[in-house]
């Protein structure tokens, strides 16, 4: 028997299932595009069939880290900005863990940014969804790396004077293998886009855009949307062809700031190894997880007297 | 100088091989009977720049690095500076030979590289070897390396000289080549060693007494540093996680346990910085494996939010501190002990941290192993806390020593069968922070395990890990938490890492802790020959402190030196608070000069301070000053207030 029988057991499962009993409703404000993220995720993961044993959701600080509290799986809210390193560790320990973090643009695009890019670039076999309102919500309306130039707060009474960064092209340009832009107006996309981004083999990034209506916009200005999939206007570039993605992500990402709001999928490239494939393949990662030899009582321990010749 | 010891001391430059040239040489030395102790100098520069390597080798049991040296060899530095050029930090091609002059012992040996080194150029050259009595032996090793085949071998060359300098058997040389070299590598390597050891003796003979002591190992020894102590107690612990940023000198067990983890069933990882590599590797245990991590100052002050997180989510984890100078950058590449406080109280909240300094190699390993089954037995992090000085020095320790057991059990986590049996009846989460706890620690189940799903969090979480702001529960998980520490004194106090060194009662008591371990006993042994009454305790319990044993040792005497390598007495501000007083009692000594204490220096210390009538609470600071030229050394001795600020005597 597998020490964790969880992992890759068949089992019938319905979205409500990951809605844990004792929070059982989010604290989120009415209105806000979080609830369509946690909604989606429990659709997506009831649609793959993932038993909530199985799943390690880890999640970042603010209002967006507050998911892994209303989504029933194994779940860590760490500290801002690190959802990322604890996350890859976790999958290099048990590969066969679903492992998915969240965390907001703030979180992900500022101060955990170095992560997102490192995360990007070797290219860790997880979901990561970046719940982007444009805004710092939690700690009350100041401007966060996707606030557009002009944002007025607190900390900015002439307006932001910087132009916002962009997650699609630094995602792909890091080496994501999949980048994504959904929208909370639309859960159907949403759904299905964590679907492809879950089974993909290696990083997928998923912007997505989550109106903050206390401290930025409510859901009406994000539609009309287009999906770029369904557009005959913006489908002519290909999903696995680095430099047509790039160039249709910069179009998005601009378009979001002048009233154009973008999504679908951007990216997805199958022929590059996950980062634990190409461990592996060195002999730099076991071959079997390691957090089952823990509890295997034949496994060999190697110990450290077996080298210690070379010091005679 | 000790009669039975041989200090040799080999210099050069950066990049030369001296490090090697001189492993190879302590080998041969321990190989050939004799304890033996090393010592790096050495720039925080790639190429060029003033290094030496020195190793002290006796029959007796020695613990600390000399306090003195008797042979030097002086290689030229083949990547110095010429005067011609901008950036020249003084003739570097003299430095080997002019830097190392100081310490080097009446009746020493000199052989040095006339290759590179004229002696023309060192000020008052022949006056101090006359008045020092050195017996000099000046060779041209590039020369003849170069003749011989290649310039390289002029380390072998000097090594060859040397031998025959002080009457070491080339057996053990040759013996120690041939494990990293062969063929015609290994063939000429022998012949130059054989050439300039007879070429020394034909061309100027033997006519002095600076020769290698006999000795004879019990058992078979391996040369080990305190680097190699930490990785291999963590592996035979079951670590097979690490994450870490290269930083000097943390970068020797992070460099250990990357080459050694594949091969172990493991991995490793160089990650972006060490926020993501402490991060990751409270990731790694959180899943189910034994991890770690570590930096030196500055990479763990990076490490402070997510130690904080394993605090707080009581995930356990084992983090490496390999001290160095500071403030900032400091000194790189020097020791120092000035990251204690930052260890103790670094990041926000109440600190619930295990931090263990080991005093030696056998320490390090022993301790790196407790750390883990601390940080495995009661989900919190633990510390070690070494320096720069343990890291890179070499000892010998019997091979025996590592024949031990594995243990890679996790005493507070759960199987999947536990989980179920566990497992409260209608309950969906699994309370992995439940109130009443044994020793208040609830066991944690792993991610994968079936129905053991539980949320963990760096907010204030209630039973199950759901953020819980609640005043009562706020209070019961501190207090729950703050419980382990009774438990994890239980179990240090059967270690006993606080041992008396001399005698049980002394009218002198000399206190130190971490790296120190060995210099303080052999200080104390010298005092108590001179007929003090003297005895030396090593503290490495840091939290959970010792009260017990600190307390009985300070009670015992009637003045206490307080011996720390850093300007502000960190180690005895420490003592002070766990043990609330002793202010009249203790005196500091401290050097933070960046070199680590010599034996003799706490000797000094303690006789000038007692016999001084200095005032307790005082501190005694060493400094060394050297002219310019590098003669007139003199120990400067500057005794002031514990602040450091009024009122200097």
């Amino acid at each position: 028997m597998s020490a964790f029988s969880a992992i890759g057991e068949e089992t019938d499962v319905e979205s409500d299932d990951y809605t844990p009993e004792l929070e059982p409703q989010a604290t989120w404000c009415p209105g806000c595009g979080d609830f369509i993220v946690l909604k989606a995720l429990k659709q997506a993961l009831a649609e793959l069939g993932k038993n909530p044993d199985e799943v390690q959701l880890m999640t970042g600080i603010g209002c967006s880290g507050k998911l892994s509290s209303y989504f029933e799986s194994y779940g860590f809210h760490t500290i801002h900005g690190r959802a990322l390193p604890v996350a890859r560790a976790s999958k290099l320990i048990n590969p066969e863990l679903e492992v998915i973090a969240a965390g907001g643009d703030g979180d992900g695009y500022g101060i955990g940014g170095n992560h997102f890019m490192h995360t990007a670039r070797e290219n860790h076999d997880m979901t990561y969804i970046v719940f982007n309102n444009e805004v710092f919500g939690l700690t009350k309306g100041q401007p966060s790396p996707t606030s557009p130039k002009g944002h007025k707060s607190k900390m900015t009474p002439h307006g932001n004077a910087k132009a916002p960064m962009r997650p699609l092209s630094m995602a792909l340009s890091a080496g994501a293998t999949y980048v994504a832009r959904t929208a909370a107006v639309n859960p159907r996309q949403a759904k299905e886009i964590l679907v492809e981004a879950i089974e993909h083999d290696g990083f997928a990034h998923i912007d997505f855009l989550t109106q903050c209506p206390t401290w930025n916009k409510d859901a009406k200005q994000y539609v009309p949307y287009i999906d770029v999939q369904d557009s005959d206007e913006y489908d002519d570039f290909e999903l696995d062809d680095m430099r047509s993605a790039w160039e249709m992500m910069r179009t998005t990402e601009d378009g979001l700031y002048e009233g154009k709001v973008l999504t679908g999928r951007f990216y997805k490239d199958d022929r590059r190894p996950s980062y634990q494939d190409e461990k592996k393949e060195r002999g730099d990662l076991p071959q079997t997880p390691i957090a089952e030899d823990y509890f295997d009582d034949s496994h060999d321990w190697k110990r450290s007297y077996e080298i210690i010749d070379k010091h005679k | 100088m000790n009669d039975n010891e041989i200090v040799w001391r080999i210099a050069g430059g950066s990049g030369d091989g001296i490090d090697s040239t001189g492993t190879n040489f302590t080998k041969a030395l321990m190989r050939s009977g004799l304890n033996v102790t090393t010592h790096r100098h050495y720039p925080s520069r790639i190429r060029g720049g003033h290094t030496y390597y020195e190793v002290r080798a006796s029959p007796d049991d020695i613990k600390a690095r000399a306090d003195e040296y008797n042979v030097l060899l002086a290689l030229g530095d083949s990547f110095a500076r010429s005067p011609d050029e901008e950036a020249v930090y003084g003739n570097e091609e003299v430095k080997p030979l002019t830097e190392n002059l100081d310490d080097l012992a009446e009746g020493g040996v000199i052989v040095y590289d006339t290759g590179v080194i004229d002696t023309d150029d060192i000020p008052d050259f022949d006056e101090r070897v006359e008045e020092n009595d050195w017996n000099v032996y000046p060779l041209n090793l590039r020369e003849i390396a170069k003749e011989q085949g290649r310039e390289v071998m002029r380390n072998t060359a000097g090594v060859g000289a040397t031998a025959a300098a002080i009457g070491f058997d080339l057996d053990s040389i040759k013996d120690v080549m041939s494990d990293s070299m062969g063929g015609d590598i290994l063939e000429s390597n022998v012949e130059i060693l054989r050439y300039t050891h007879d070429l020394l003796l034909e061309e100027h003979g033997v006519d002095h007494d600076v020769t290698v002591p006999d000795g004879e190992h019990d058992e078979e020894q391996v040369l080990v540093g305190g680097s190699h102590g930490i990785a291999y107690g963590a592996l035979d612990e079951g670590c097979r996680f690490i994450a870490g940023y290269p930083m000097t000198p943390w970068t020797d067990v992070f460099a250990i346990m990357s080459k050694l983890l594949p091969e172990f069933g493991g991995v490793a990882e160089q990650v972006e910085d060490e926020i993501a590599a402490a991060s990751m590797a409270i990731g790694a245990s959180h899943t189910g494996a034994k991890a770690m991590s570590g930096s030196s100052g500055g990479g763990f002050a990076l490490m402070s939010e997510p130690l904080g997180m394993a605090e707080g989510t009581e995930t356990p984890v084992v983090l490496i501190e390999a001290m160095r100078g500071g403030p900032s950058t400091g000194l790189p590449t020097k020791t120092e002990q000035s990251d204690l406080e930052h260890v103790l109280y670094t990041g926000q909240g109440d600190s619930m941290r295990v931090v263990l300094a080991p005093g030696d190699v056998e320490e390090a390993y022993e301790q790196t192993r407790t750390a883990f089954q601390l940080a495995y037995g009661y989900n919190i992090p633990a510390i070690v806390l070494y320096d720069k000085k343990l890291s890179g020095g070499l000892t010998n320790v019997p091979a025996s020593f590592f024949d031990r057991e594995p243990d890679p059990s996790m005493e507070a986590t759960l199987t999947e069968e536990e989980v179920q049996e566990l497992k409260p009846e209608g309950a969906q989460d699994f309370p992995r922070f439940e109130y009443g706890a044994e020793k208040g620690v609830p066991p944690r189940p792993v991610p994968g395990q079936k129905n053991g799903r539980f949320k963990t969090s760096g907010n204030e979480h209630d039973q199950y890990g759901y953020i819980d702001e609640d005043p009562d529960n706020r209070v019961r998980q501190m207090d729950r938490r703050l419980s382990r520490f009774d438990h994890i004194r239980d179990d240090l106090d059967e270690q006993d890492h606080q041992k008396v060194h001399g005698e049980e009662s002394p009218e002198y008591a000399v206190l130190s802790f971490g790296s120190n371990k060995g210099v303080v006993e052999e200080a104390a042994e010298t005092l108590a020959d001179e007929g003090w009454s003297v005895a030396a305790m090593n503290v490495s319990d840091m939290v959970p402190f010792d009260h017990e044993s600190v307390r009985d040792f300070i009670e015992k005497a009637e003045q206490v030196f307080v011996v720390e390598n850093n300007s502000t007495a960190q180690f005895r501000h420490h003592v002070q608070r766990e043990l609330a007083g002793y202010d009249e009692k203790l005196t500091s000594i401290l050097k933070y000069d960046g070199d680590p204490f010599r034996p003799a220096e706490v000797v000094d210390a303690v006789e000038s301070a007692a016999e001084g009538g200095v005032e307790t609470s005082y501190n005694v600071k060493i400094q060394h000053e050297q002219s310019r030229k590098g003669r007139d050394t003199e120990t400067v001795k500057r005794l002031e207030s514990v602040q450091g600020r009024g009122d200097p005597q």
